[in-house]
């Protein structure tokens, strides 16, 4: 697997270069034992001159946060008295299973989750079975759906945010158009979070679509043109050909979005400020809103250790998953 | 059978068509309405001219009268230094410092080598949205909160870009290296002066990811850059949506230009990025 297009071609052209690393350690391994220990100790410092840098920025900016939101979550550390924190055991985390407010952004995020995730991933796989055909104008129309990916998640929120307005919004007069009432939208608490889910797939399924074209045209020809000799019809040969090849591929993008999804912050923060009625706050919303505006840190601190709780549990299920269709 | 392919022909081209007008009418309105004013705005919605550009001498003050507008009402060129410096800054000591681990990954024999290997790509599940609290209180404590320092410094490492410099390094040759070490070369200059100059595409692919995140971030320069001098262009939009009077036409000629920038990257280096992405997507 490991960039064999790269090392192959570089043996064609010039056929002096060996296939790097494990060969070639294995051949001299009295070599390596004849190294003097000086040497070997060259070597590991030359090692950590190279790594230190990014390990010292890790440690510092990565894992010392994630140990202090783990310790300030069992503290009552508040912003405006960092002299006066005092360690108050579980009641941070009691406290959360009585938040509503926690209650209700978690099962925002939920939603919000488990509608765009099979949904992205199905315009997304859709969009690119559509257009890896022959087709006139194939480049323009990969280039129009790939468009919105172009724009930040802020530009796209504001765009939108006008684009719903009730009174004055070009979707309600493109809705006239076809004969549809004009709709709330944002404003109300029944469609707000499918109106942000709404314009989440559209900025996000271009992405995904590339790479599923990718992943098409690594599928072998020969299994098409095999598939056409045993007289397959073009569902099957979706069904047995397509599928089965990008199985990895859709299953890495699912973990993406999945996570992406969950992570659910700027459109609710830049589009509603969570409302109305909180139907669009989401779990990391309430987290910033809890740490950044009301100063709680020990409170926000442990509902970030749950929310990572749960992200990891997510990645590590997926994993699992992944690892036994494999098997 | 001849007639029955070319309905699915005609089939499939409508759908394209529709599916092409669903994902370009917002940018298309986007472009098109940061050259009217407002009344123009409002007035065309009703019609397909919401999407045609206005008559040249229809309106006053030129194309461009919002975009001027927009840059006289608030200081958006300090929004796009401060946006540039921090990105750039970001790439620039990105590049060095995850090229080098990434580099000592794929290449020396040390203790704890797999170990650290281990922690990095353990680090890529930690969501940042759950460290930012910390994160803030101790670049507060550091006395970076309004600095570029503090917008920078935190995001040079990038367990990531680590991974796709050593797995590019992985495969590059041995042979020119042992070759520099028989010359008489250091380490250090191997690799600034024989690695680096080999590897411009992954050393392209991880510049362009780190603009595209960091060009779009949001939450971090929202709290580090509280500071009206130190916002970058995605905070600095938000004045024209919440600060009354509400231009619409305003918004849309700063919304176009805080997208000029990645619509730059794309058209020219959108091969890097797709293929930076799919490169570790077909692996795992």
């Amino acid at each position: 697997m490991k960039g064999n297009s790269s090392s192959a071609k570089q043996l064609t052209d010039q056929d002096h270069y060996e296939a790097p690393s494990e060969p070639s350690i294995k051949k001299v391994p009295p070599k390596r034992k004849k190294r003097r220990k000086s040497q070997a100790f060259q070597e590991a410092l030359t090692g950590y001159f190279f790594l230190a840098p990014a390990l010292i920025l890790l440690g510092v900016f990565l894992l010392y946060p994630m140990g202090a939101a783990f310790y300030y979550s069992f503290t009552d550390f508040y912003i405006l008295k960092p002299d006066d924190i005092s360690f108050i055991g579980f009641e941070n985390f009691s406290y959360i299973w009585q938040d509503a407010q926690f209650r209700q952004a978690f099962w925002n995020t939920v939603y919000f989750s488990v509608i765009v995730v099979p949904v992205q991933l199905a315009v997304a796989l859709g969009l690119a079975l559509l257009i890896n055909k022959k087709l006139k104008f194939r480049v323009f129309f990969r280039t129009a759906f790939f468009s919105p990916v172009v724009m930040s998640l802020v530009v796209v929120s504001i765009l939108w945010t006008f684009m719903y307005n009730p009174n004055e919004g070009l979707i309600n007069q493109l809705l006239g158009v076809i004969g549809i009432s004009p709709q709330p939208f944002l404003t109300s608490p029944d469609q707000a979070m499918n109106s942000i889910i709404v314009m989440s797939v559209w900025q996000g399924a271009g992405f995904q679509m590339m790479i599923f074209l990718a992943g098409l045209q690594n599928i072998p020809n020969h299994l098409y043109e095999a598939a056409d000799i045993d007289g397959a019809t073009s569902w099957q040969k979706f069904l047995h050909v397509t599928l089965p090849g990008l199985k990895n591929i859709a299953l890495f993008i699912f973990i993406t979005i999945s996570i992406a999804a969950f992570k659910l912050l700027v459109q609710p923060m830049i589009m509603t400020q969570g409302g109305p009625l909180g139907s669009t706050k989401s779990l990391v919303y309430h987290i910033y809103e809890t740490g950044f505006n009301y100063r709680d840190v020990g409170y926000a601190s442990a509902m970030a250790v749950v929310f990572t709780m749960i992200v990891l549990t997510i990645t590590i299920i997926q994993r699992v998953l992944i690892r036994e269709e494999r098997g | 059978m001849k007639r029955k392919k070319r309905i699915q022909r005609v089939v499939l081209y409508v759908s394209l068509i529709i599916l092409t007008f669903i994902f370009l009418f917002p940018l298309v309105w986007m472009l098109v309405s940061s050259l009217k004013d407002e009344f123009q705005i409002f007035r065309d919605m009703k019609s397909l001219k919401a999407f045609l550009p206005p008559a040249p001498n229809e309106v006053e003050g030129g194309y461009l009268h919002n975009y001027i507008a927009a840059f006289q009402r608030v200081d958006l060129l300090k929004y796009i230094m401060n946006s540039l410096i921090y990105t750039t800054g970001i790439i620039f000591f990105g590049l060095i410092v995850n090229s080098m681990a990434g580099y000592a990954l794929a290449r020396f024999r040390f203790p704890l080598a797999g170990f650290w290997l281990g922690v990095i790509i353990a680090t890529l599940i930690i969501p940042p949205e759950s460290i930012f609290l910390p994160l803030y209180v101790l670049v507060y404590d550091l006395g970076w909160v309004n600095t570029y320092t503090g917008l920078i410094v935190p995001f040079i490492a990038n367990a990531f870009a680590i991974f796709l410099f050593r797995q590019f390094f992985l495969d590059f040759p041995k042979e020119l290296e042992e070759a520099a070490k028989i010359d008489g070369c250091s380490q250090i200059g191997i690799f600034f002066r024989i690695i680096v100059p080999l590897s411009k595409p992954v050393f392209a692919t991880v510049a362009i990811v780190l603009f595209i995140n960091h060009w779009n971030d949001f939450l971090w320069p929202l709290v580090v850059a509280s500071d009206e001098s130190m916002r970058t262009i995605q905070i600095g939009l938000q004045y024209f949506m919440n600060e009354p009077p509400i231009k619409w036409g305003q918004v849309m000629a700063a919304l176009t230009i805080a997208t000029v920038p990645m619509l730059l990257i794309f058209a020219f280096l959108q091969r890097y990025y797709v293929q930076g992405l799919t490169h570790t997507g077909s692996k795992n």
